[in-house]
Formats: C-alpha cells, structure tokens, sequence
C-alpha cells in the first residue's frame, strides 16, 4: 500500500467508526470494539478496492450528505419533535452561512476591496465561526418565533416559506453586508495547512511525514473528519434531548397540546425553544457549508436545494427519528447525485426526444425528487424508520 | 386542526372582568385596528416615498400601478383562498399554477395566426384567445394533480401538514416541468414591442396594457363573485367551505364541488399568469414570487373570503408598488411579508374572517 493510501485510509478511519456506532446494535462496549474493528478494516480495503478518482467522490458525496443531515437533524428537532412546519430552512441555513463566512473572513484590501465588499471580516476561528453561526441562526429563529408560532401550523408554514424568501433577498441586494449578488470568496478553510506544501509549522515532524504525499485536493479527507464530528455531535444531543424531560415535554405539546396546557407546560415557550434549537443546528450546518465550499452566494440558499430537498429527506429516514433523519439524507443525495450520472447517461435519448432536453436534464432531478415526495407523503408517510416512542430507559420496551 | 384558535363565545362573555391592559390589547387584536394598522403601513409608505424625492405625481402613478397589480394578485388569491376554504390547507402549488398559465398561453398563442395589434394596447386578439384557450388547460392539470396526490390524501383523512408537502411536491413538479418544456430564458409575449404610457391628469403615466390587465381582473372578479353568490354550484362551494360536514349531509355532492373550485381556482391563476407575463415577463419562478403575497393577500382577506382576497390583493399591491419608491423594488415580496406579519399578530383571522371580535 503506497503512502498516500495509507494517509488518505487513515482519515476514513474515524468517520467509519461513527458509522458503525450508529448502525451497529448491541451493548456500549461490544459496539465500540465491533465498530473500530470494522472501520479499521473497511477504511484498509476502501483505498486498495476503489481508484483514487472514486474514493475522493466519495468522500465529497459524504461530506455533503453529512452536512445535509446536520439540516435534516435540524428541521427534526423542529418537526419531529415538537410539529413545526419550517418551510424556511433555506433562511437559516444561509443565516449560518453568511455569518460564519463574514466573521471568520479577513476584510478585502487593496485592488481585491474595489469589487468585493463585505461587513465583520474579523478573522475568527473555524469554531468560533461555527458556534456564532448557530447563535445568529436562533436569534433569527427567535424573532421569527414571537409572532409565528402562537399560530396555526399552516400560517407557520407560509410564514417561514417567506422568511427565507426576505433573508434571501437581503444577501442579494445588500452588497455592504456580503458582497450583494456577487459570491462571497475566500472563506478560510479550518486546517487547510495540513494539506500545503510546508505544513503548518507547530505539526510534530511525524505526522507531517504522514501527510506529506497528499495534496490540498485531498482535504476533503480532512473535512469529511470535521462534518462526521459535528453531525456525531449534534445526534447524540439530540438523542438525550428526546429522552430528557424537556423532549418528552415537547412531544406532549406536540401530541396533545391542550393536555400539555392543563398540566401547567407553557406551550408557547416550549414551541419557541424548539425552534430556536432547530435553527441553531441549521445554523451550524450553514457555516459547515459555507467552509466546505469556500465561495457562496444567494443563489445557494433556494427553496430547491436548501428546504425541499431536506424535507424530502427527513420525510423519507423517518420524522421523528433522528438515525432516519441521518439516513434520509445520505439516501436523498444518492438519489440525487446519482440521478445526474443516469441523466447525463441517458443524454442521447434525451436528445431524441427533443434537442433542448440534455442541456435542461438538471430539471429532471427536480422533477425526481418531487416524484420521491409525492411518493412518500403518499404511501408511507411515517418514513423508513418510525418513531421510537421510548421515554426512558427504566421503562420496559413498549410495543 | 381546528380553523380558530380562540373560540367566539370565550372572548365576548368576560368582557366585564377585564383590566385595562386585557381591554387595549384585545382592542388592538380587532379587525378594526387592523385595517387602521394596514392604512398607517401605506401613509407611512407614502410619506417615505415622499422623504425619498418622489413628487406627488410619481406617487400616484405608484399607486395606481399598485392597484393594478393587485387585481393581478388577486386573480391567484381568489383561487388559493377558494382552495384554503373548501380543502382546508395551504396549496403551495397554486404559484405553479399561475406559471403554467402563462407559459400555456405562450405556446397557445404561438399556434394561433397572429392578428393586428389592438392599439392602444400590445397584444393582438390571438393572446387573449390563448389565456381564454389555457384556462380550461390549466384547471385540468390542477383536477389532475387533485386525483393522483390530493384526493387519495382527502380519503385518507390525512393531515393538514401532509396536505400542503403534497402541494409543495406537487409545486416543484410542475415547476420542473415548466423548466424542461419551456427552458429557463425569460420569455415575451411580444419580444420588442412597447406599449407607451398614456398620460393622465393629475401627472399620472400608466400603460394601456395595465387599464386592461386592471380592468379584466376586474371583470373576472365580478364574474366569480356572481358565480359564488348567485348559482347553486357557487352557494354548494360557500357551503361546504362553512362546514363540509354538515353540506355532505344535506346532500352536496362534495368531491363535484371541489373538482369545480379547483376549476375556477386554476383558471383564474392562468388568467393571473397571463396578465403578470403582459405586465412584465416570462419566468418560471413568476408565480413562485406572486405566491407569497398571493398567501399575504389570501390572510389578510381572511381565509375563504373572495371578496376578502381582493381588498388584500389591493393592499398588498399598492404597498410593494409603494415601497419601491425608497427601498429597493427588489424587496417587493418582503413589503408583502412585512403586511403578512402585521396581520398575522393583530388579527389572524383577517380583516374579514370569521371568529375573532
């Protein structure tokens, strides 16, 4: 196995085990092994199996779906948990976006400052970043909540539909806070000196020795470690949210909102809270994305790509669930990714049909999805995974 | 899901035991306060407009254009507060609706020999044969869209929220659809033609187009209204957006009404489409930005109230025409969710709803 392997396998290797973790069933202990033990195993034989070419596809795809789960995880703690209908993911999601890219960037100078204007420019950390991204993101989903969610499910709806509209309006024409139409570049990407040619310089002279075959077109490796965290993180948070009292709490307002009401919960609060939760983690997801990719824009954050398709996500793992939400969205984005291979496969006949279809296939993707959503609400609306209604672990299994 | 929050009997009984703070806010929760709230929105739009360097003339031009572009509004409003009251839930697809008509029309149009232009306006007689053409084509994709997504759901008794994701699917398929038929160029009826503005006392420009496009909603409105109020089919719709229930059991033919109110709704959005496509152009995210305040309108109006609609359509129209005078017309669609938000805390239930005070 030649160096680079080797260095790219060991990259895989963590997010394998959160994989297994989250698949595997059984006892805590017996898990962790069986889940290293695998991972160590797949992440070895993925590089001999599969070209390089391919192996980095698919660690962009992962990379990707793990972000969209991180949204996915997001709108279930809204809708699963507590019934918010948020047809604004696309507003959080840029919400995040835009403020992690503003704070973390450094202001433009020069030539660079006569066509690229932009707000903040503070160069703070990745994490840093990150974390303000979420708080924005609530604050936003704060606001939003006060007038709102007194309300009916519907008016939430179209509300939170326009809401993303407004935001994304305002990250068009407001060229002082990002640059307006134009896209927003040069968002630093965390560590991305590992990868350069002299690594950074604190990096011990071993593990520099390690990754010094790799390019900076390998970092995806890397970032594909920093979203499975993150997506770990915001899941197992979730999970003990579910389980505490304030998650059963919320499923009771959820379910039975004036029962709920009766027995002393403040429902509105309760429904606020969920949704500043929710945003937050579609924050998170925000600025996630908008390091990944480097360069954003409006145009990023439309109802297609940032709220439909999460839906349909969510729709398809499971509401309610947060491993189908996870699922969903890796699902999802095959279906998605996968259908432009077949599409672009498929472009002869398309040309048959009529000479404008190849150049338009990217639509047919559109029409996919919307077919998939149709199909579920349809036929199986609960999701693949249902809902666990477990309360507690003290509790003997239901059902 | 019930369709009132506070149930009418609640709010009138403990009007004696109130203290002074209950009282004023259950005053400014009133349908008046309302429609005081939303003429202050359009004074103070006015006033801005004023502060902005726009002169008086160019304010009532604003206006007035706004008031045209309400009755464009209000075309789709009627069909998606028609929709809202007899099915009970939000159709998102209703912006895709419009979009179709206007697209239909297009290509409609193209087959049809092309006639003189009818001066003053920019269209020949074959446009207004094709958005005659499109209606009848467009309400047969929405009734076929009702039978394959929205009837099994009905059936099904499924829920308000499935409903509207099934019209969310059911929005971007059309819209895909539209994107694979028709491109993703903009679109003219007339590529090239201009239509002067005519010039009217008081200083105010308007094109002959926007007098046709106002009056034609205009007419189209007045016919709903007398098909609502004045034939059985009409009053079986008002019936069973009152209480589905109790017009099935007096022997409303439920599922004929709503195959009729997916009619009338979706010919008026093509008639909606076809307009805004004259007005401006042809994109495929037209109706997708006329739905937010298509809903703004719908609300405010009160839900299932047609005449409600237009009063709304109006309103919203003459703010986003307003608004483009100091901010950025850009922001039209958010002028339509600033009015959305005043109505949605004052008095959700609309300026003429049921319930409330």
């Amino acid at each position: 196995m030649e160096p680079v392997d080797l260095a790219r396998a060991s990259f895989l290797f963590l997010p394998l085990v959160l994989l297994g973790l989250l698949v595997f069933p059984g006892r805590p202990v017996l898990r962790l092994l069986l889940a290293v033990v695998a991972a160590a195993i797949v992440a070895l034989v993925l590089p001999l199996w599969l070209p390089r070419g391919i192996l980095t596809y698919l660690a962009s795809f992962s990379t990707m779906a793990g972000i969209y789960a991180i949204l996915s995880l997001g709108l279930n703690s809204q809708w699963g948990l507590t019934g918010h209908v948020n047809f604004g993911v696309a507003g959080f999601f840029a919400v995040g976006a835009f403020t992690s890219a503003l704070f973390t960037t450094k202001m433009p100078e020069g030539a660079l400052a006569a066509y690229s204007q932009q707000a903040f420019g503070l160069e703070w950390p990745f994490l840093a970043g990150v974390l303000m991204a979420g708080i924005i993101a609530a604050f936003v989903g704060f606001l939003i909540s006060i007038p709102v969610l007194r309300l009916r499910t519907d008016f939430l709806a179209i509300a939170t539909l326009g809401i993303a509209e407004v935001i994304r309006f305002i990250f068009q024409n407001e060229r002082w806070l990002a640059n307006g139409p134009q896209p927003m570049r040069g968002i630093p990407r965390p560590l991305d000196c590992l990868f350069a040619d002299p690594a950074c310089s604190w990096l011990p002279a071993r593990v520099a020795n390690w990754l010094a075959p790799l390019s900076p077109r390998d970092y995806v490796f890397f970032y594909l470690v920093v979203v499975a965290l993150i997506v770990a993180v915001v899941y197992l948070a979730l999970e003990r949210i579910a389980r505490s009292p304030w998650g059963r709490m919320q499923r009771a307002v959820r379910d039975e909102e004036n029962s709920a009401a009766m027995n002393g919960k403040n429902v509105t609060l309760r429904r606020i809270e969920s949704f500043v939760v929710g945003s937050f983690i579609m924050g998170v997801a925000g600025a996630v994305y908008a390091h990944y990719v480097v360069s954003i824009d409006y145009s990023h954050f439309n109802p297609l790509f940032a709220t439909f398709i999460v839906w349909v996500m969510l729709m398809l793992g499971g509401s309610g669930n947060n491993k189908g939400a996870i699922l969903g969205a890796f699902a999802v984005w095959a279906v998605w990714s996968g259908a432009a291979f077949v599409i672009d496969m498929a472009s002869p006949a398309l040309r048959a049909i009529s000479a404008d279809l190849p150049s338009r296939g990217a639509y047919l993707r559109w029409m996919l999805v919307a077919i998939l959503l149709g199909g579920i609400v349809l036929f199986r609306p609960q999701g693949i995974l249902r809902e666990r209604k477990k309360v507690s672990d003290f509790l003997p299994k239901d059902e | 899901m019930s369709m009132q929050d506070t149930p009418d009997d609640a709010v009138g009984r403990r009007h004696d035991d109130r203290s002074l703070r209950e009282r004023i806010g259950a005053a400014l929760r009133s349908r008046v306060a309302l429609g005081v709230a939303l003429l202050l929105t359009l004074v103070v739009f006015w006033i801005l407009g004023q502060r902005n360097g726009a002169s008086l003339s160019d304010l009532l031009s604003l206006t007035v254009w706004g008031i045209m572009l309400g009755g464009i509004i209000s075309l789709g409003a009627i069909g998606l507060t028609l929709v809202y009251g007899v099915l009970k839930f939000p159709n998102f697809a209703h912006g895709a609706l419009v979009t179709l008509g206007a697209y239909g029309a297009f290509t409609i149009a193209s087959f049809l020999p092309r006639g003189p232009v009818l001066l003053p306006f920019s269209f020949g007689w074959e446009l207004l044969a094709a958005m005659v053409l499109a209606m009848p084509a467009v309400s047969l994709v929405a009734l076929v869209v009702d039978r394959v997504l929205f009837r099994p759901l009905r059936q099904r008794d499924a829920s308000l929220v499935l409903l509207a994701m099934a019209s969310l699917a059911a929005a971007f398929f059309l819209r895909s659809s539209i994107y694979l038929i028709w491109g993703p160029d903009f679109l003219f009826y007339y590529p090239g033609r201009a239509n002067p503005a005519l010039h009217l006392p008081l200083g105010i420009r308007i094109q002959a187009d926007q007098i046709f496009v106002f009056v034609l909603a205009m007419i189209l409105v007045a016919l709903t209204w007398l098909l609502l109020e004045r034939t059985r089919m009409g009053k079986a719709m008002r019936a069973t957006a009152d209480n589905p229930d109790l017009a099935q059991v007096r022997g409303i033919n439920t599922e004929r009404v709503i195959a009729w109110t997916w009619v009338l709704g979706a010919s008026l959005a093509a008639a909606g489409g076809v307009m805004y496509g004259l007005a401006s152009q042809l994109r495929p995210e037209m109706g997708f930005w006329l739905l937010l305040p298509m809903f703004a309108a719908a609300i405010m109006g009160g839900l299932g109230n047609p005449v409600g609609a237009i009063v709304g359509a109006v309103i919203i129209g003459i703010a986003q025409q307003v608004s483009s005078s100091f901010i950025n017309p850009a922001y039209g669609p958010g002028v339509a969710f600033v009015l959305l938000v005043i109505v949605l805390v004052l008095q959700p239930q609309g300026l003429f709803g049921k319930g409330g005070d």
